[in-house]
């Protein structure tokens, strides 16, 4: 692991608010360690800039190991940059070059309003669970033994794998169309796929795309973008269960 | 008398939770509506405590300063969550949590408390299935489980490495179901800077909105603040960038006594500093050490050679390795807990036989070679091939540890640019977690009346030292099953209060307080940033009230913080405004409130004269550099009152610990 410094240009979307008009300012920054972390690299940036005595740039970020979902960044066109399967806070330095001009813009998507600088507002995400990602039980102690319904492994795994959504928005950003259905299709899945959500499933399926259709997420028209660009490896199979599901309410209901 | 009531209720251990449940006053469903109780945080202790007492009826109103209550810090727990199930006949009861959670705090936490996490823990597992939260499981299709330090069972549930993630879930869909049904109102972005008192009770917070940096005021019959540990005092630790400590803080100046604040967790096993501009450590989950062995070079001139880069870890012969952890304590080997193996490590560093090539050489390793043979041999005989060739054997060892532990291999790879499947992973001890926090008793009430405080904020269950996957388990005990008692059986008392307004003095008197804080910030002709200060707080904490603390240090620690401290608000530059987002004043506020408790921080480890658990004092050890107790003078929970600004003038109350059902003894992992 040797490390190496490098020079770099960076143009960066600056909107002092969400009314204001953005955008795209040039920076320098020298002595970039490509040990650094895409963020630690914009830490150093900013405290050049308060060196300065100027403003810093507002982006989001709190975990910074890639679970949390907070951090989010359209670097280089690509959400969450060069690098497969990684968020921005895990993307790292040595992905980039000495004197490379490097592109950094927020999530760009009709439901994703800006809210300053490279922050963006994701809470459609939080409505569109609140309308049906639970399992109606209430907290009692009582519930039975964890061990009474055994779950299929293969099952469980699958259900695991969907679950681990960590809410980012890179589907939705990088799809032409904005469409959040992987991020819905992951969690209707994960309970699909489990007994305890089995109960409500039609319901929660039902409730969660009428939200989303309200949050003004587009149509999905199959381009594959967010499979591609999703740091967790969330698959399209996601999507085709939760229209399976969809589907079935929505036959029944008839 | 002590001024602390710590109300633990009377009678055998195994009793006291559920005679005291039987005796808590109730609010009937009807009353509930009227009530409204505040939750200041979303990790797995506040998002359980606000679904919960939003689906008995309270009015609950929620906050977080993240952009969803999805990504508080719990999220990015990663190994697992304790429960005396039982499952996997292993001789596991809660009477052993019990004991072990005491022993592995050094004998520094209450018993009462401690019984009652035990109790409630297997109901946690229940719940959180209840709710689809996918857990690891066997071919059988029932729950699997692994081991973590300090424990010879395997009494750990998991969700690959993202254990936290997958709870937190579990919490925040029950609590996204109560703010759908209108019982709960979220606030996102909101950050609280004040806790309002009125004659002596709780009743309300001042918070800023983080978009529009309006100040707000809410009123509530009770405040539950569950808003994290303080890690981040040491700048560098495994929390996350947002951790902070203000919220209990200022619980603290408004009269909340602070409990063992120098009780702090450095875990062993963390991917080491790489370079200056280095904004957080990552932990490398302590699951790791059910499968992966600790070493360093048996000889120094191996280890200068690979600190130089002319040896590669896998040319050193199996007898030229020194697995330390396994030498020095033979019966918990790699698995003992977190304290006793970071000092380990930082022991043969110091003494010359790290392996990283930084400033510091701080690294040992963490190698897997003999876990994915092991592991391949089994995986080939399930298979039917009783002879193996060697390839084929790594081959399905590696398939083994990929399942076990993909995620975290991933990330360390991703960090570092190394394989850890074909070289150890390289390992040092970071500040984890806190151990010390706001003081409560039994009913997880702080000396404010009607404050309470759960999960990492609060001192309660893990004394001196926490074991792995405890706190998971506590910060849901919290939420899920003691808060709900005992915050209904505060407001009992509340039915007749009615609404309280936000418009009297006191609040008026806080809101003016947290304004003349932000225009001080922003109108300051200061040079430097923020995160200067906080990275000079951060080395003297590190340097002089971590792993290893004496009395001259300390000393030297409570000056340079006062000295900081007057530098800071001197010399300090934040800029933008105060009406709108502005990350640099929100980390202002911050770092404010760490530096005095960093102070707090030294003078209680100054006055803590003994060695136990993550508290190690030089002067305190044996001949073999084990700690050293003092159980006749200290085995108490020292509780600071906050006397103003100057933090050397904080008053300390004791509350003895009266260990009734477990003998204290000495604390022995050999
Ligand atoms: C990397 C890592 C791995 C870990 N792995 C494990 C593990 O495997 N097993 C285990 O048992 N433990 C583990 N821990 C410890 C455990 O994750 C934490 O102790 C626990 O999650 C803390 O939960 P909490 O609910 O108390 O607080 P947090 O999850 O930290 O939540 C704090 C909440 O408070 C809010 N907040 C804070 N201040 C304010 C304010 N002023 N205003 C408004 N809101 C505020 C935040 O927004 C957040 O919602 C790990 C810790 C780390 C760092
Ligand atoms: S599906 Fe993937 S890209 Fe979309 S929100 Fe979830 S983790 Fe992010
Ligand atoms: S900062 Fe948490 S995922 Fe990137």
């Amino acid at each position: 692991m040797a490390t190496k410094f490098i020079n770099i240009n960076l143009k960066i979307w600056r909107q002092k608010n969400a009314n204001a008009k953005g955008s795209l300012e040039s920076y320098k920054l020298d002595k970039v360690s490509t040990d650094s972390s895409f963020l630690e690299m914009l830490d150093q940036l900013n405290e050049q800039l308060i060196n300065e005595q100027k403003e810093s740039i507002a982006f989001d970020h709190d975990c910074r190991e890639g679970i949390c979902g907070m951090c989010s960044l359209y670097i280089n066109g690509r959400a969450h940059g060069p690098d497969t399967g990684t968020t921005t806070c895990q993307l790292h330095m040595r992905k980039f070059n000495d004197g490379d001009t490097i592109y950094v813009e927020p999530w760009r998507s009709r439901a994703f309003p800006i809210i300053k600088d490279l922050v963006v507002d994701r809470s459609a995400f939080d409505r569109i669970q609140q309308a049906g990602g639970f399992v109606s039980v209430n907290t009692s102690g009582r519930t039975m033994d964890a061990n009474a319904i055994p779950i299929p492994k293969a099952d469980a795994d699958k259900a695991f794998e969907a679950a681990a959504c960590i809410g980012c928005g890179a589907c939705v950003a990088t799809c032409k169309n904005g469409s959040a259905l992987l991020f819905v299709g992951a969690k209707v899945s994960q309970y699909a796929l489990l007994p305890q959500g089995k109960v409500e499933a039609q319901e929660r399926v039902v409730n969660m795309v009428r939200q989303m259709d309200e949050e003004g997420f587009g149509n999905c028209t199959n381009t594959g973008a967010c499979e591609i660009e999703c740091p967790k490896g969330i698959s399209l199979e996601n999507i085709a269960r939760m229209n399976r599901e969809f589907l079935f309410a929505a036959a029944k209901s008839e | 008398m002590s001024i602390l009531d710590s109300k633990i209720p009377a009678g055998h251990i195994s009793e006291k939770w559920t005679d005291h449940k039987n005796h808590l006053k109730l609010v009937a469903p009807n009353n509930r509506p009227k009530i409204d109780v505040i939750v200041v945080g979303t990790g797995l202790a506040g998002a359980s405590a606000a679904a919960s007492l939003g689906e008995m009826g309270y009015n609950v109103k929620a906050f977080c300063f993240q952009d969803s209550p999805r990504r508080a810090h719990s999220i990015a727990a990663q190994g697992g969550i304790n429960a005396a199930k039982n499952y996997q006949n292993d001789g596991d009861s809660v009477y052993r949590l019990f004991y072990d959670t005491i022993k592995g705090g050094d004998y520094r936490a209450r018993e009462a408390n401690v019984h009652r996490l035990a109790e409630v823990s297997g109901n946690i597992i229940d719940q959180c299935v209840a709710q689809g939260v996918p857990f690891a499981r066997e071919y059988g299709g029932l729950l699997d489980n692994r081991s973590f330090g300090g424990t010879q069972v395997q009494r750990t549930f998991y969700a690959a490495g993202q254990t936290g993630q997958q709870l937190l879930l579990g919490a925040y869909s029950s609590l996204s179901r109560q703010i759908g049904l209108g019982r709960v109102k979220m606030y996102h972005r909101h950050e609280m800077l004040d806790l309002v008192t009125v004659d002596g009770k709780a009743r309300g917070i001042i918070a800023r909105n983080l978009v529009t940096g309006e100040l707000e005021r809410h009123a509530a019959h009770a405040v539950i603040i569950a808003s994290g540990g303080y890690g981040n005092v040491y700048f560098l630790s495994t929390n996350a960038m947002g951790s902070n400590v203000s919220a209990a803080w200022k619980a603290h100046k408004k009269g909340a006594l602070f409990a063992n604040p120098c009780f702090v967790q450095i875990h062993p096993t963390c991917i080491p500093v790489h370079g200056t501009n280095q904004a957080k450590l990552t932990l490398m989950s302590e699951s790791l050490r059910n499968s992966g062995r600790i070493w360093v070079p048996m000889k120094k001139e191996d280890a200068e050679a690979i600190r130089e880069g002319r040896l590669k870890p896998t040319q050193i012969a199996e007898e030229d390795r020194d697995y330390f952890l396994e030498r020095r304590y033979p019966a918990f080997g790699n698995l003992v807990p977190r304290d006793v193996a970071s000092r380990a490590a930082k022991e043969r560093c110091d003494a010359g036989f790290g392996i990283e090539a930084n400033d510091t050489n701080e690294g040992v390793y963490l190698d897997f070679s003999t876990e994915i043979k092991s592991k391949g041999k089994q995986a080939a005989y399930a298979l039917g091939d009783h002879n193996p060739t060697e390839e084929k054997t790594i081959e399905l060892g590696k398939k083994w540890i990929e399942e076990k532990y993909g995620n975290l291999f991933q990330m360390y790879q991703k960090i570092t640019d190394d394989n850890p499947y074909e070289t150890p992973m390289k390992i040092y001890p970071a500040v984890h977690y806190t151990m010390g926090g706001v003081w409560v008793d039994y009913n997880l009430q702080s000396t404010i009346k009607g404050c309470f405080v759960a999960g990492e904020a609060n001192f309660s269950d893990h004394g001196a030292n926490r074991l792995g996957a405890s706190a998971l388990m506590q910060g849901l005990a919290d939420g899920y099953f003691v808060l709900p008692y005992t915050v209904s059986d505060y407001l009992a008392d509340e039915i007749r209060t009615g609404k309280i307004s936000t418009d009297t003095p006191e609040f008026e008197a806080a809101e003016n307080d947290v304004k003349n804080s932000i225009e001080k910030f922003l109108s300051n002709k200061g040079t430097k940033s923020v995160d200067f200060f906080h990275k000079r707080l951060g080395l003297i904490m590190w340097n002089k009230v971590g792993m290893g603390r004496n009395e001259q240090g300390l000393k030297e620690a409570i000056e340079e913080i006062g000295s900081l401290r007057d530098d800071f608000y001197q010399n300090v530059f934040v800029p933008g405004d105060s009406n709108e987002m502005n990350p640099e004043l929100e980390k202002a506020m911050r770092v404010a409130d760490l530096i005095e408790l960093g102070q707090l921080m030294a003078i209680d480890a100054l006055n803590r004269d003994e060695s136990c658990g993550g508290h190690f004092r030089e002067e305190f050890q044996d001949s073999e550099g084990e700690t050293l107790r003092n159980d006749e003078k200290f085995k108490h929970v020292a509780a600071w009152e906050y006397k103003g600004m100057d933090i050397k003038n904080s008053v300390m109350h004791k509350e003895e610990l009266n260990y009734e059902f477990i003998k204290i003894a000495e604390r022995n992992y050999k």
